[in-house]
């Protein structure tokens, strides 16, 4: 499904990615881990198609097509999904007219008419009750004023609407307690199926044991440095980061 | 001749055609001897620092229309809010449109300014209200000097006016220049409301210059919501004046929607003359091209005990520019005055620009009064984000730029109005997106 060869990006001149290669197939569970800085939401932000990171070498492929031109909006529209480390806030937007307006568009790129509203509506309503999400927070402008867990379970929520082929989870354990983290991984779990895959992009090891990865990279210093299954994640926990580093030297 | 030197002889001419007899005459004159000395304003006033009218008077302006011309609705019914019933004082170059217009003197008065002028039963509320707001700058004085037509409105106490009253200028283009002198005066009286749409439109690319000046008297508990659609064609400028005069626990709100136009320069008083008073300002101003939309504000707190709202938010793009002043005087004895103004800013280009100044003028001790203003540019990550869930670039700016004004469209009282605005700002943007928020 996805196919990274040698990916170079530099942000500002600045290389951050030295030559990735990845390649998930349908069904997989992939997880990203490394050091602060290594390079990780750099990987996920250029997937995405963030206008500020140029690819300096490479490609991406999804589906065998090269996605490099491509917009963000595009990108979404072919079923790349991020969840987005940082949720933005967006006053005067409520939750339900964001996610009316993502679908609708995404359906317009693909020449399909607007979504009937009953449908819509039943939807939403079965997309929150997954993530146990209150029906008063949809109508509330999106993020604002949200805490951690709520804006985290908000991405995961828009996951669910727009059913993504390839998602992206970037550091979505990041500010949550234990209750919120079976929540958002059990919506995760439940929209996995074998025609979609997901990137799980994490510091720790914690998110893994409710989302479980069929195989787990490290990256460093804008490279994948070693590749395995979720064995490969306990051990980072106990040795640190550091282990990596010297097994580099 | 310049415009000032033919202002002058043409009020030669407009005295002879109407009745000297009134004590409006007297006015008349004042007010063009007080044109006469001042001049038009130039950027040398503090108050048109960051304004010029320079390019908009050097046109050779009839000031007075040769012939009548006449309109179909079919042909302008756009320009209306039409899916709901209204009545309507329609004007076409400064002549009243009885066709196109829907009066009533039914417990109400909704009809014309010559008539109240004119008319001996209208003689008191003349003498009572009229001029009585407006103040004697140069351009407001000139539009004393030529009052004449405009919408007279009356409403008596406890009457709930249940349908919007609309007052539309319409310039047709058949003269090569045209200045229009449109003058209102409303009163509504004790525990009345009323709402009244205003809108100035030009149907032609030849140049419109509109000087008008509307005066509101919101007597006691009287609720006065005023809309004001400004959407008009590059060739088109206005200078609005209006002036509202609150007796107490009267509530008036006036909101101002500047989505075209050469150049608009809005001059909108409150004076609250009661306790208990509540007046709020808004204005939404979405502008490109090289046009200009200035917003000068005042609102006098008089008396102790009231509230004053301003929220004006502007986005302007391409060569833009805005102004907006907005001034709030609390005297020593309006103590427990709430005053709170916001003026935010969104720049398109690196060559749009605003001219942002709130002036406070504080005299009382025990109030609570707040201003603030901001300058930024679309939220370059908020973009990004409503990219990745497959909103187009185009459609995610007009979200962002929805979403800024959504508090100012909040408190509209119409929705066919909310409806209407909604679509404006929508087609501004090159969108079509069903959203409402």
């Amino acid at each position: 499904m996805l196919k990274i060869n040698d990916l170079h990006a530099s942000v500002e001149d600045k290389a951050i990615l030295r030559g990735i290669n990845l390649e998930v197939k349908a069904g997989e569970v992939h997880a990203i881990m490394g050091p602060n800085g290594s390079g990780k939401s750099t990987l996920a932000s250029v997937i995405a198609g963030k206008e500020e990171y140029e690819v300096t070498k490479g490609e991406i492929l999804l589906d065998n097509e090269d996605i490099d031109e491509l917009a963000a909006e595009e990108r979404a529209h072919k079923g790349i999904f991020l969840s987005f480390q940082y949720p933005v806030e967006i006053p005067g937007v409520s939750v339900t007219n964001f996610m009316k307006t993502a679908i609708n568009e995404t359906r317009k790129a693909k020449g399909q008419d607007d979504m009937p509203a009953n449908e819509m509506l039943k939807m939403i309503r079965e997309k929150a009750e997954l993530l146990e999400i209150d029906r008063k927070f949809l109508s509330r402008s999106l993020n604002e004023g949200f805490s951690g867990g709520e804006k985290k379970r908000n991405e995961i929520f828009q996951m669910a609407m727009l059913e993504p082929k390839l998602a992206i989870l970037d550091e979505t354990d990041s500010g949550l307690d234990i209750d919120a983290l079976r929540i958002v991984a059990n919506g995760v779990n439940k929209l996995k199926s074998k025609d979609n895959a997901v990137i799980v992009i994490t510091h720790y090891q914690r998110l893994l044991d409710y989302i479980v990865p069929d195989f787990v990279h490290v990256l460093h210093e804008g490279r994948i440095v070693k590749s395995g299954t979720k064995e490969l994640a306990h051990e980072l926990e106990e040795k640190g980061y550091d282990w990596i580093k010297q097994e580099l030297v | 001749m310049d415009l000032k030197d033919k202002l002058i002889s043409s009020f030669m001419a407009f005295e002879n055609t109407v009745n000297n007899e009134t004590p409006v005459h007297d006015v008349r004159s004042e007010a063009m001897k007080s044109f006469e000395d001042k001049g038009f304003p130039s950027k040398r006033d503090e108050a048109w620092k960051y304004t010029s009218l320079n390019t908009v008077l050097k046109h050779d302006y009839s000031v007075f229309p040769k012939q009548e011309n006449a309109l179909e609705y079919r042909d302008i019914k756009k320009y209306f809010i039409h899916d709901i019933d209204t009545y309507k004082v329609v004007f076409v170059d400064g002549k009243y449109s009885s066709h196109l217009s829907q009066t009533t003197h039914d417990g109400i008065d909704v009809c014309l300014m010559s008539a109240a002028l004119t008319k001996p039963k209208y003689r008191l509320m003349i003498e009572n209200y009229f001029n009585k707001a407006a103040t004697k700058d140069s351009l407001s004085s000139l539009n004393t000097a030529f009052s004449q037509e405009g919408a007279y409105i009356h409403i008596p106490k406890n009457k709930v006016v249940e349908k919007p009253i609309q007052i539309i200028h319409f310039s047709t283009g058949n003269e090569s220049a045209l200045l229009l002198q449109p003058r209102n005066l409303i009163v509504v009286d004790e525990n009345s409301h009323v709402q009244i749409i205003e809108r100035h439109q030009s149907l032609t690319d030849h140049p419109v210059l509109t000087n008008s000046v509307t005066e509101v008297f919101a007597n006691k508990r009287a609720i006065v919501d005023y809309y004001k659609i400004q959407n008009d064609k590059q060739s088109a400028s206005l200078v609005d004046h209006t002036f509202i005069k609150q007796k107490r626990e009267s509530h008036a709100s006036v909101h101002t929607f500047s989505f075209g136009g050469q150049l608009t320069r809005n001059n909108l008083n409150f004076y609250q003359e009661g306790e208990r008073i509540d007046s709020t300002l808004k204005g939404v101003t979405i502008i490109g091209d090289k046009q200009h939309v200035d917003h000068n504000t005042l609102v006098h707190h008089i008396e102790p005990n009231c509230e004053s709202h301003q929220d004006y938010k502007g986005i302007f793009a391409d060569k833009s520019t805005g102004v907006f002043n907005g001034k709030v005087v609390v005297d020593k004895i309006a103590q427990k005055t709430n005053a709170f103004q916001a003026n935010n800013n969104i720049l398109l280009s690196d060559k749009a620009s605003i001219n942002t100044k709130p002036q406070l003028e504080i005299f009382a001790d025990d109030v609570k009064c707040s201003h603030g203003c901001t300058i930024g540019q679309l939220d370059e990550s908020a973009m990004f984000y409503m990219r990745s869930r497959g909103i187009p670039e185009k459609e995610a700016k007009a979200l962002l730029m929805f979403a800024f004004s959504n508090n100012v469209l909040d408190s509209v009282k119409i929705p066919e109005i909310k409806q209407r605005i909604t679509k404006i700002i929508a087609n501004k943007l090159g969108v079509n997106i069903g959203f409402n928020l």
